[in-house]
């Protein structure tokens, strides 16, 4: 990774962490109680499975303040309702090229699959996601005005010319 | 009945394609009971009318004004604030003004990209000294005012307070004319209306209600655009692969476009409960993406996904086509540019 400057290192990210039940939440308990370390920049929310996930959740974070969203969800096979993380990664993969259009970088957004046994591995993806997340800066920056702002035409000459 | 008793009524359009007017006016003959009904009071599409006539008016005079379009530049939003201060009912008429429907979709891009668009590169242009719009412009007779163009568009209730929406690009003439019935009634016999805030003309749930194609649960290994496929005439487009707004749509139209083979567009917009129409269109089109469940490679499953979306052009163009304005998300994020600093 390229060495962060020093807007990037005072930036705490806030990553949105929506989490299964059955698998990754019991992950994210495991490595808090193995003492496997990872950010408190993460803060979960759980769900009973990654089905579940509506993309509005995604998107209403996303808008509400954070700077990323990680899904984590069971092992595809090892969903405890079938097929619904298939249904979970569908989703995300859709969602995130549409979020593409939108102007959101891909790291934004990521998915990670965690057994209920892999707390380590749980903490580990955690601190990258916010790594990366934290190398993109902020999502919402002050210099983001209101959305219908008044451009002066000045400076759209010096822009286009 | 005597002119000044009647109800009046306005139309009007702000950054809009007229064919809210049209629909309109195709209620047919019964447009005659409404000039019967009504007094006109503003409606520059079909009579001469100036702006300083509403000025003229005393707030709250006009009782209904169906507003159409999206608010796109400066004239817009003051035509907005001035008819919201002159009528008692504001209406949202249409998707424009609803949730931004086509203009809006300039949200995914920005003001300095569409002005570069229209007025410096462009195949068909001929403007060798760059010629940008202005808001001012000094001529013999005096300083000439335009409109500021905005950034980004927004829906007429983004910028005053709204009564009632009617949706649809373009309303379906019967549910205007229920609509101006039910005003009618109100205005004259004391009948009562719906209560404020509501969407009417319009009904609640999704279009694939109202559609009599065969659903049937079927997964799709790809998607297609209308022009490289024939339609099933029986079945659900969306398990043949096409692209179909149905699920997230707000039914009311009676389910036309599907019924002549081509896709819902979405045009209504959200049914009640659903926020945001690509949010629920990512859910639709993901519960019929076909991958063999693979239970030895997670790669491949990806990979399949992948090439799945690759074959559907322009998600957020498709999924936002009539509410990108009200989308959660708002407009797209905007690269640090000189612009923009
Ligand atoms: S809603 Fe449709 S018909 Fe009405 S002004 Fe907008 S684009 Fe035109
Ligand atoms: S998806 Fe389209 S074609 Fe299928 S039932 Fe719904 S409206 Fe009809
Ligand atoms: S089917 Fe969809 S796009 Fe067609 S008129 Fe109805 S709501 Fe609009
Ligand atoms: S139960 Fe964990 S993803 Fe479904």
């Amino acid at each position: 990774m390229e060495t962060l400057n020093a807007e990037q290192l005072n930036f705490e990210p806030v990553v949105v962490g929506f989490t299964c039940n059955w698998c990754s939440y019991r992950a994210a308990d495991l490595a808090g109680m193995s003492r496997a370390k990872y950010p408190a920049n993460i803060r979960l929310v759980r769900f009973m499975c990654s089905g579940r996930l509506d993309p509005v959740f995604i998107m209403k974070a996303l808008k509400g303040g954070a700077d990323g969203v990680l899904i984590t969800g069971c092992h595809p096979g090892e969903c405890h309702y079938l097929e619904q993380n298939y249904k979970a990664l569908k989703r995300f993969k859709l969602l995130r090229r549409m979020l593409s259009q939108f102007g959101y970088e891909p790291e934004r957004v990521q998915l990670v699959w965690a057994s209920a046994a892999e707390g380590t591995y749980l903490a580990h993806q955690i601190s990258r996601v916010v790594e990366e997340i934290r190398a993109l800066g902020p999502l919402h920056r002050a210099s983001d005005t209101p959305s219908f702002e008044l451009i002066g035409d000045a400076q759209l000459q010096e822009a286009t010319v | 009945m005597n002119q000044n008793s009647k109800p009046k009524l306005a139309m009007y359009w702000a950054s809009s394609c007229g064919g809210c007017e049209i629909s309109t006016l195709n209620i047919g003959e019964n447009i005659l009971a409404v000039d019967e009904l009504f007094e006109i009071a503003f409606f520059p599409c079909i009579a001469d009318f100036k702006v300083k006539d509403v000025e003229g008016y005393p707030d709250g005079y006009i009782d209904v004004c169906l507003f159409n379009g999206a608010i796109r530049n400066s004239d817009n939003q003051e035509m907005a604030e001035l008819l919201r201060r002159k009528s008692k009912v504001l209406v949202a008429f249409g998707a424009c003004a609803h949730q931004g429907s086509i203009p809006a979709l300039s949200n995914l891009t920005s003001r300095a990209a569409t002005l570069e668009t229209v007025y410096l590169d462009n195949p068909t242009l001929d403007n060798p000294q760059g010629i940008l719009p202005n808001t001012q412009y000094e001529a013999d007779e005096g300083l000439l005012e335009l409109p500021t163009f905005f950034n980004t568009v927004r829906s007429l209730g983004q910028v005053v307070p709204v009564d009632y929406t009617i949706p649809g690009c373009p309303p379906e003439p019967h549910q205007i004319w229920t609509v101006l019935q039910a005003v009618a009634a109100a205005l004259l016999q004391g009948a009562e209306l719906p209560p404020a805030g509501s969407i009417i003309g319009a009904g609640t749930v999704a279009v694939c209600k109202e559609c009599t194609r065969e659903k049937e649960e079927k997964q799709i290994g790809r998607y297609y655009r209308p022009f490289e496929i024939v339609p099933d005439p029986e079945r659900c487009l969306l398990s043949q692969g096409i692209i179909c707004m149905g699920a997230a749509t707000r039914s009311g139209c009676g389910a036309l476009c599907p019924q002549v083979g081509i896709g819902c567009r979405g045009c209504y917009g959200p049914p009640d409960g659903v926020d945001d129409q690509g949010a629920a269109m990512i859910s639709a089109l993901a519960s019929v993406m076909d991958t063999t469940y693979p239970t030895d490679n997670g790669n491949s499953l990806e990979q399949q996904i992948d090439t799945l979306i690759d074959t559907l052009a322009d998600p957020a163009g498709t999924f936002y086509r009539f509410s990108l304005a009200n989308a959660v998300l708002g407009r797209a994020r905007q690269p640090a540019s000189p612009v923009h600093k």
